[in-house]
């Protein structure tokens, strides 16, 4: 392989990751707050659809992305009030959700399939940066939604660790009833951290009709909302770790692809395709065995609804 | 504030729960400057009457007054705002947080931009001032329960807190850290605030306030000088009449060496090693008393001698045989009763009936497939009359039943089969005088027919009372063996607390 094969590559591992990211952003924020949603998958197709008919109706993709996180952020209202306000069983309720997101996606999206979009997001090369040898054409020849990712990543550490928000999120993921107990309304940030959870997903969602596609196909997230829950696990629930695993799954993603193109026919194209799916397992066996080793994991409280009364 | 000035009058206050009358028409009256005990039996109502002033219940009737000001307290974050500030019996803390940020969390004069070398600063002089001893950037869950109490401490210091509640803060303490703990709160009392706390020790009581409020069926029936009482006339005013408070007798001899532990070795369910090396050996007749502040191995001590937990190295020998790592089916058969911890979750099925419960057991010896039911309802008729359980009938769910009748009911249940073997493990958590009383007669009763006996428990005038031996359980280690007389008792609270016996100077 060439220098030049290598960096298209690593970039379109950063283009294939991005998608992945935005997802297990959201699942991240979600589950930090004790909630988890397993309808990752659903609320992506949902975002993905939303955003492109929004980008084609109106002419501009940014439109787009912001219906994506608004329908993103409704499917999550969904599993929000199911689980928090009526405490229902989490994973059910997320299952669901990723099951009427794929029936829904379809249904609202089959008059765009085929329809190509006028305008979508398009690569900006930065100047200056993006002319350094090597870093330059794989991290600053990009589409604006993965550069807005690169300053959300480190945003939302900051917020995590060093801001009081970030305390009161964590403290009622690990232990609502001690947070409650300093006063820290658990229902309402449950529900807050839930639905921006739900807006990241979508945002992922878009990502792919607007910007890796660009087009609408049903169920064309193809199990990435999945992959992103992984993802969380394996980057126990820190957002820089999180980007770390995603551009190594779009690698992976991106690699079968290329290596297709390249005309590099040594390996059956359906076993490329299945490989981010088995690395997935591979890397939640390796996670983890690691976090039980150095006891550290899921919040405490991950899955458990959060009952005032109860002792 | 000035020294035995009003800080909260307390007046009428009266509070229900569906129909039963938790609080009547309480009076209640904290000063500055004192530490306040409010003495009174379980269900006598003293919960509900803190409740009630850290604004987490809502009294039915009647007035609080803060410093000659009514106010009406909404919430918890109501009361802290107040100055009111709760320590529970079990902790709110956030265990994998640092002290500091448990601290921080939801004081509203954290910034949005946290500043925790501000915080740490304020918790070490906070900890100096009252003489605690806390390390802020520790993560609670490496504390000691002494230590994460410490942490609600100054938490609510830290809201600033003039009248501070703790709700039985005792319980989970080594005779040591009781004094540290009475300690502290002098300090806080010295330095103006209104301390109370929420008992049913008389020793402690007598120890560790100044002025004494004991309640009774949910009303006030005494405050009085803690120097102008004494234990006796305490437990007069709780329980209502005189306590027959004579000694339970222990008769007999022990006989051949029931179960021995060789070098037993275990791991806890996070994988770390939780039993250390554990040799000793229990004779018929006998009781072995587990001393020892709670999470030190005793949980897992019981599960590997009832068959529950595998060991990772050494034997278990039951009568002469070895049982290392058999089923819990073959330690039933050999004899082994077992009266854990969580009498409702692990001794019991809250949702079926007393006949259910008890056929549990002795289900085995039922013929073929089909069991007989006739015979179970007689057993578990007989059981309830032999024991005097309490109950409506014996077809209801038995989580409706009180904790001390529950207790019986397991009791009767493991003790039907004439065990050889008896583990128990905190027997007498939660129950009122008289089910307490009737549980150790009855353990005192199966120490007479033979049994051998391993009491765990976390309360030291228990096993003084009841145990022939009282081993001291430290880190999975027992780090002494010794008869169970009041002179040891020191030693006993010392090597709960991890210091060896050459540090002890025994």
């Amino acid at each position: 392989m060439t220098s030049d094969q290598i960096i298209a590559i690593l970039a379109a591992a950063i283009v294939a990751g991005t998608p992945l990211l935005y997802a297990a952003l959201g699942e991240i924020i979600t589950e930090r707050a004790g909630v988890i949603n397993l309808g990752v998958e659903g609320m992506m197709l949902v975002g993905a659809v939303s955003g492109f008919t929004v980008a084609v109706g109106t002419g501009n993709p940014w439109f787009g992305v912001m219906a994506a996180a608004a329908a993103g952020g409704a499917m999550a209202s969904i599993h929000a009030f199911l689980t928090i306000s009526l405490r229902a069983n989490q994973v059910v309720s997320g299952l669901a959700l990723t099951i009427f997101g794929t029936g829904l996606s379809g249904f609202l999206g089959k008059p765009m399939v085929g329809i190509v979009a006028p305008k979508t997001l398009a690569v900006i090369n930065v100047p200056a940066l993006s002319s350094i040898p090597w870093l330059g054409p794989i991290l600053f020849r990009q589409d604006a939604l993965v550069y807005l990712s690169y300053l959300i990543v480190p945003l939302l550490w900051c917020y995590f660790y060093r801001t009081r928000g970030g305390l009161n999120m964590r403290a009622i993921g690990e232990n609502p009833a001690a947070a409650d107990s300093v006063g820290i309304n658990v229902f309402f940030l449950r529900y807050v951290y839930t639905v921006v959870g739900g807006a990241f997903a979508g945002v992922g969602g878009a990502y792919l009709s607007l910007a890796y596609a660009p087009t609408w196909l049903e169920n064309m997230t193809a199990g990435r909302g999945w992959i992103a829950v992984a993802l969380v696990i394996f980057a126990m629930w820190d957002p820089v770790k999180a980007m770390l695993g995603s551009y190594l799954f779009g690698g992976i993603d991106a690699m079968g692809f290329r290596l297709q193109a390249m005309g590099i026919n040594v390996i059956s194209p359906f076993f490329l395709k299945m490989l981010p799916y088995i690395f997935t397992v591979i890397v939640l066996i390796i996670a983890t065995r690691k976090s039980l080793k150095k006891h550290i994991g899921a919040p405490g409280a991950l899955g458990l609804p959060y009952d005032r009364e109860e002792r | 504030m000035k020294k035995h000035q009003v800080m909260v009058e307390m007046k009428k206050i009266t509070k229900s729960f569906s129909g039963n009358l938790a609080n009547d028409k309480v009076d209640f009256i904290a000063r500055c400057g004192e530490v306040h005990a409010l003495l009174g039996e379980n269900g006598a109502g003293k919960s509900t009457l803190m409740s009630a002033l850290t604004g987490l219940y809502r009294p039915d009737s009647g007035e609080i007054r803060l410093r000659d000001k009514t106010i009406e307290l909404k919430s918890p974050r109501d009361a802290i705002e107040h100055g009111i500030g709760m320590v529970h019996q079990h902790f709110k803390l956030v265990k994998p947080f640092t002290v500091t940020e448990n601290i921080a969390l939801g004081a509203s004069t954290t910034p949005f931009l946290l500043n925790m070398d501000k915080v740490e600063a304020e918790i070490v002089s906070l900890a100096e001032k009252y003489g605690m001893k806390v390390d802020p950037r520790a993560k609670v869950w490496q504390l000691s329960v002494g230590e994460q109490q410490r942490v609600e401490i100054i938490k609510m210091l830290y809201r600033g807190a003039e009248i501070l509640i703790l709700d039985e803060p005792t319980a989970v303490l080594t005779p040591q850290e009781v004094d540290d703990l009475f300690e502290t709160l002098g300090q806080m009392a010295n330095a103006g605030c209104a301390v109370i706390f929420i008992t049913h020790k008389f020793k402690e009581v007598m120890a560790g306030s100044d002025t004494i409020t004991v309640l009774r069926n949910g009303q006030n029936v005494a405050t009085v000088k803690t120097s102008e009482t004494d234990q006796n006339k305490l437990a007069h005013l709780m329980v209502g009449r005189e306590m027959t408070a004579k000694p339970l007798e222990k008769k007999g001899q022990p006989g051949e060496v029931v179960l021995k532990l060789d070098e037993v070795e275990a791991f806890n369910d996070k994988g770390m090693l939780a039993l250390q090396s554990i040799s000793t050996e229990i004779r018929a007749g006998e009781i072995l008393g587990i001393a020892g502040v709670a999470g030190n191995g005793q949980r897992e001590l019981a599960e590997i001698v009832t068959g529950l937990r595998e060991t990772s190295a050494g034997k278990i020998i039951i009568l002469g045989e070895d049982y290392t790592d058999r089923s819990p089916k073959e330690y039933i058969s050999a004899g082994v009763a077992h009266v854990p911890e969580d009498r409702l979750g692990t001794g019991l099925v809250p949702n079926l009936n007393a006949v259910d419960n008890i056929l549990l057991k002795n289900y085995r010896n039922h013929r073929g497939h089909f069991l007989d039911l006739k015979e179970s309802r007689k057993l578990a008729e007989k059981m309830v009359e032999d024991f005097q359980i309490k109950l409506s009938s014996i077809d209801d769910p038995i989580k409706l039943m009180s904790g001390g009748n529950l207790q019986k009911m397991l009791l009767a249940r493991e003790f039907h089969s004439e065990p050889k073997l008896i583990v128990t493990v905190y027997p007498v958590r939660g129950l009122d005088i008289g089910a307490t009383r009737a549980v150790r007669q009855l353990l005192l009763e199966q120490r007479e027919q033979g049994a051998a006996i391993l009491l765990i428990s976390e309360d030291l005038d228990e096993l003084m009372e009841l145990a022939d031996k009282i081993a001291v359980m430290y880190e999975g280690e027992i780090m002494d063996i010794l008869p169970p007389t009041y002179d040891n008792l020191e030693t006993i609270g010392l090597l709960m607390a991890g210091s060896k016996c050459e540090e002890v100077g025994v």
